[in-house]
């Protein structure tokens, strides 16, 4: 018998954040209790530092380990880097936020590195028990962080909520998991691929079960149109950056595995599974930007408009060429920087005990805080689709993917709705440029740490607008191989 | 008397009746914990079918996924418990209905 080859240089990254994600648990308990936390927030940084120099030789090798259970091939490595960016702005915008909140345990910094390490093994897994473990990994630590501010009634609703709907979706996922063992007999993607395409199952009633059951598991990760329910309730009521969080790590892991299992594992049921997700495209879409155009609470809105990016990205799945696989991974990135710097303005205008999170508090905030309402407008533009910023280019590579491959109608229907979008986006704007304050909103506290994530936010969505090649570039050399 | 033995589709379709059984009771019942049974019976039903699979496709895979099923139930039951806990004290009460201070 022979024992099985042992790479651990392959998952050097996720053992990294595992060692530091344990090392701010231990910082925490053995540091006297009345001292600030802000250390901890550090460590977890240098933690996430240390797993992208880590993560970074890997790129170009494109091996694989594990007996075909893990794989570092450029598409996994190209989302890990975004989760760790997406880890690091978050911990950033954590280190004010959760000091204010009193929030700032070292659980709280350890759960966001668990769960980023969750999303590693999502994107990384080529093996159905391996993706299984890293969607759990990354949600039980969700449910925690959701319901952090324990004394807040509608934190501990949004994490019962996620709970609930999570266990929920999962169960339906792996009941697709199990159809999809019992017709192929393996739990290897590629292994799958193999045996449908060698035994000619296409016509296999329980493959097709699996197929429903695989879409409504992930559907509920990336909050899709029917699958949505839960998105706004746990977007609000979770605290601000864990919010930031899972609108864009949580969304970039589902689609990390979505595509993964979809195109590696069942290439066959393209046919099939375009038509679903047309319609579920069109619907996330749709559903998503007019139900923000009444919301009044902007952590509300920004939900409805996370819905609604899912559906452009979607858009591109559905193109499926590589054009449009690149360009979900530009998409994944660009978003993460618009959505998280959208987030920390939302954090920057907030106090204590006084969240202004309603849509009216942005009134005349322009004139009183210039930078902030700088910052926001920028963001809120580039999630519009307005040259020359990252979200308009993540939205021409996605449609142009969709125009490739003759979708048409599709990418038509997207277009409008990027168009009604801007509805929304810009009447906050308007709000915070032309109208009278409402009420007094003072003593607010930029911490440093904030304004940093606030910066790299800027930076980035404003260097993947004005020169998209180079990650694009980067994007499209990632994805060889995985169709 | 020896009992002939039970074939594997009748396992597979017991495992599809709990399956059921679990999402309508999810679906209808308003009492978090009995909510949250019915996922657990959806698990476990899940775990049923992934041993038949796995006895009947005579590979180990199956019984191993298993296994992973229920330890991260158990992980989920010790978080989703500690989130009812926290609800209860601060609203008093499980119902799922009875919880809606977030809606549009």
């Amino acid at each position: 018998m022979k024992l099985p080859e042992i790479d651990l240089y392959l998952i050097a990254p996720e053992i990294i954040l595992t060692a530091f994600g344990f090392l701010v648990l231990l910082a925490d308990v053995f540091s006297p209790r009345t001292e600030k936390k802000g250390y901890l927030g550090i460590l977890s940084l240098i933690g996430i530092v240390v797993a992208f120099f880590y993560t970074l030789p890997l790129i170009g090798s494109g091996k694989s380990g594990f007996e075909g259970m893990f794989t570092a091939d450029g598409f996994a490595l190209f989302l890990k880097v975004t989760f760790l960016i997406i880890a690091f702005i978050t911990i950033l915008i954590s280190m004010g936020y959760a000091e204010r909140e009193g929030i700032a345990f070292g659980e709280y910094y350890a759960l966001i590195l668990f769960s980023t390490l969750g999303m590693s093994l999502m994107a990384s897994g080529t093996h159905l028990i391996t993706i299984f473990l890293g969607l759990e990994t990354m949600s039980i630590a969700i449910y925690v962080l959701a319901g952090m501010l324990r004394e807040d009634r509608r934190s501990v609703e949004s994490a019962f909520k996620y709970f609930l709907l999570g266990a929920f979706a999962t169960g339906f996922l792996l009941y697709g998991i199990a159809l999809l063992y019992g017709a192929t007999g393996s739990l290897q993607l590629k292994e799958i691929a193999t045996y449908i395409a060698s035994k000619n199952l296409l016509r296999n009633p329980m493959l097709m079960i699996s197929l429903v059951f695989l879409t409504i598991g992930f559907g509920f990760k990336i909050a899709s149109v029917p699958f949505h329910m839960w998105t706004p309730d746990v977007y609000e009521g979770a605290p601000t950056s864990i919010t930031a969080f899972m609108a864009t790590g949580v969304k970039a892991a589902g689609f990390a595995a979505l595509i993964r299992v979809f195109f590696t594992a069942l290439p066959q049921f393209r046919p099939d599974w375009t038509s679903i997700m047309w319609l579920i495209s069109v619907a996330t879409m749709t559903v998503g930007n007019i139900v923000a155009i009444s919301q009044s609470n902007i952590k509300r809105m920004l939900a409805y408009s996370s819905i609604a990016h899912a559906g452009y990205i979607l858009v591109a799945f559905v193109a499926g060429n590589d054009i449009g696989i690149s360009g979900i991974l530009f998409y994944l990135m660009a978003y993460a920087f618009m959505n998280l710097g959208a987030f920390t303005c939302v954090i920057l205008l907030g106090k204590k005990g006084e969240e202004n999170t309603l849509i009216t508090d942005y009134s005349g905030i322009g004139f009183k805080y210039p930078l902030l309402a700088a910052s926001m407008t920028v963001f809120l533009l580039s999630m519009a689709g307005i040259p020359p910023l990252g979200g308009f280019m993540a939205k021409v590579y996605v449609f142009s993917a969709a125009v490739k491959e003759k979708f048409y109608w599709l990418a038509i229907l997207g277009v409008l709705n990027s168009a009604v979008s801007v509805y929304y986006y810009l009447r906050v704007t308007v709000l915070m440029y032309f109208r009278e304050p409402q009420r007094e909103i003072t003593g607010l506290q930029f911490s440093p740490a904030s304004v940093l994530a606030l910066i790299i936010a800027l930076i980035g969505t404003f260097y993947m607008g004005l020169f998209p090649a180079n990650v694009l570039s980067f994007a499209q050399k990632s994805i060889v191989g995985l169709m | 008397m020896i009992l002939p033995p039970v074939p594997p589709a009748f396992y597979l379709v017991l495992s599809g009746i709990l399956f059921t059984i679990g999402v309508i009771g999810a679906l209808t019942r308003r009492n978090a914990i009995v909510v949250f049974m019915c996922i657990e019976l959806m698990l476990n039903s899940v775990n049923l079918s992934f041993i038949t699979f796995s006895r009947f496709l005579q590979s180990i895979e199956g019984v191993l996924f298993a296994f992973f099923i229920i330890a991260v139930a158990a992980a989920e039951a010790a978080v989703g418990l500690a989130i009812f806990v926290m609800l209860y004290r601060s609203k008093e009460t499980i119902n799922v209905d009875e919880v809606n201070l977030l809606k549009w």
